[in-house]
């Protein structure tokens, strides 16, 4: 670290009486009002989280068609790939770079097991008929499995849940999965469900990978965030609920998501990250980059930086030059 | 006053070695000056000044809501008010802090040997944007939930999300309150202690101006 004597560096450059401290309290006190007034007038933003009972409760459809979804292996989740399954769906690369894949599975997640089968089988002590349904399901061979859930599938694109949340959907050959969807939807609106995803066979428990997935894997949350501003495409990583501002400081990060060739890309998050990463680094090591580290000096900002520096300077040239 | 070394001062002593290096590199006139150039009466070196006041409110309201706990703020119109001045102090923050990094770059304060001192800054920029993203993952509401889920698919691109899941509110708090926290405060005291034992940057140019 280069030493600098402070004295000769600065030279004949003339001083000022300074205070240091009271320049530091006189920007706190300034500061708190600042804070303090806008926190007044204008609070904060807080807007209630989702549960899986609040997804059930509003949209059951929804829920049930996420539920044999993952049942089907056919949503986000259940074929996504690391860090969660050996899937590959979201797995990004850029030709042979793809740290994603290299990293491999450390939050093992099974969609079909972890959001219905584990839970269903929960809830099935005392309720003979879920356990029937249970055991034909799993007792079915594969094939039959992937017939009843087109089925079903297929049908939920019309059906209809009442106040109630009692779906009802055309008759078909959908073999246990009726009695499968109407306990998972008991469940999840009783609130069942929150609780099944985040216990995972421990007391205590700070880790909502689970119940977040699966809340992703559905159409519910995305519409909320859709009516909040707060998709990808509608620059929704700087915003925030209500009329507040979030973190406007990812707007750059947030830009090229609106811009091709990084839009609709499927390697979209790998290559701006990448280029994210590039331009920190640039921000760290401007001093050694040419033309960006030189610009300061071609641009006039500097001067009316230093305005009253570059006046006085001027106003003292001819007597320099005289006395020289 | 010249401190003489003693007779019997041990060569080798790790302190002596410290000390005397920030007597020379740091006096107290430095560190705590009661004069300054006078062109440092210019506004732009009000955003730095600014950052950090708004930084110390950062702190403040955020060792409140630590305290209380993360559910505090949502079920107490105290705990609200101290989330207010800690989402407002945090923005106030940024705004400044953004201000303070294009008043030193049009400034060009990295010249004459003061490279080191931008690098810190733009670390401490970065750092930052890491310190809010945990802290807005950590709210407990819609917003943390939306930005966890979305979120993810970029962390995981790159697979940070192996070690670093914004998906586990237990990981997330821990790093925003505690460890995050840390790593701001000491590089901007780094920072802070760069900028004092250069003094701020002449202007561009100084003494070599021409008449316009």
């Amino acid at each position: 670290m280069k030493h600098i004597d402070q004295e000769a560096y600065y030279g004949s450059i003339r001083t000022v009486p300074y205070d240091l401290l009271k320049e530091l309290a006189i920007a706190l006190i300034g500061t708190l009002v600042l804070v303090a007034g806008l926190t007044v007038f204008l609070s904060s933003p807080d807007q209630p989280p989702e549960t899986i009972q609040s997804w059930a409760q509003n949209d059951p459809v929804d829920l049930v068609t996420t539920a044999a979804g993952e049942l089907a292996g056919t949503t986000v989740s259940a074929q996504y790939g690391a860090p969660y399954n050996s899937g590959s769906a979201s797995v990004q690369s850029l030709g042979f770079f793809s740290p994603q894949a290299w990293f491999g599975v450390h939050e093992p997640v099974n969609s079909a097991q972890d959001f219905v089968l584990t839970p269903l089988e929960k809830a099935s002590v005392g309720n003979p008929d879920l356990v029937a349904a249970l055991s034909a399901y799993n007792s079915a061979d594969p094939k039959q499995q992937q017939a009843w859930l087109d089925a079903y599938t297929k049908a939920l694109t019309d059906a209809k849940a009442d106040s109630n949340g009692k779906i009802t959907m055309a008759a078909g050959d959908y073999g246990p999965l009726p009695a499968m969807m109407d306990s998972e939807l008991a469940l999840a609106r009783a609130g069942g469900l929150d609780g099944a995803l985040v216990a995972n066979g421990h007391f205590y428990q700070t880790d909502y990978t689970l119940p977040l997935l699966f809340m992703g894997d559905g159409g519910y949350l995305a519409s909320l965030a859709s009516d909040a501003h707060l998709l990808g495409n509608q620059w929704g990583m700087m915003n925030e609920t209500g009329s507040y501002p979030g973190q406007t400081w990812l707007w750059l990060y947030t830009l090229w998501y609106q811009l091709p060739p990084f839009a609709g890309n499927a390697n979209a998050d790998l290559m701006v990250v990448l280029m994210m990463t590039i331009l920190s680094l640039g921000l760290v090591l401007v001093p050694f980059i040419p033309i960006v580290r030189d610009l300061p000096r071609w641009l006039p900002v500097y001067r009316l930086i230093w305005r009253d520096y570059y006046r006085e300077e001027a106003a003292a040239a001819p007597v320099r030059e005289g006395t020289a | 006053m010249i401190e003489r070394p003693a007779a019997d001062d041990d060569p080798g002593s790790w302190t002596l070695a410290v000390r005397n290096y920030l007597r020379r590199r740091l006096p107290l006139q430095n560190a705590l000056p009661d004069r300054q150039p006078y062109f440092v009466g210019s506004w732009v070196y009000v955003f730095g000044v600014i950052t950090i006041a708004a930084l110390v409110w950062v702190i403040v309201s955020g060792v409140v809501l630590a305290f209380f706990g993360p559910q505090w703020w949502h079920v107490s119109g105290v705990g609200r008010f101290f989330n207010s001045l800690h989402f407002w102090s945090v923005q106030l923050f940024f705004v400044f802090m953004v201000l303070h990094l294009w008043g030193q770059y049009f400034a060009a304060g990295w010249r004459d040997g003061r490279a080191a001192t931008w690098m810190i800054g733009a670390i401490i920029f970065l750092v930052s944007i890491g310190a809010a993203f945990t802290g807005y993952l950590a709210q407990q509401n819609f917003d943390a939930q939306w930005i966890g889920v979305n979120a993810k698919d970029a962390i995981n691109s790159i697979g940070v999300g192996s070690f670093f899941n914004v998906l586990n509110f237990g990981q997330m708090y821990g790093l925003h309150v505690m460890l995050i926290p840390i790593a701001v405060t000491i590089l901007v005291v780094v920072h802070i202690v760069a900028v004092r034992m250069r003094g701020v940057v002449k202007p561009i140019a100084a003494n070599q101006v021409q008449r316009p």
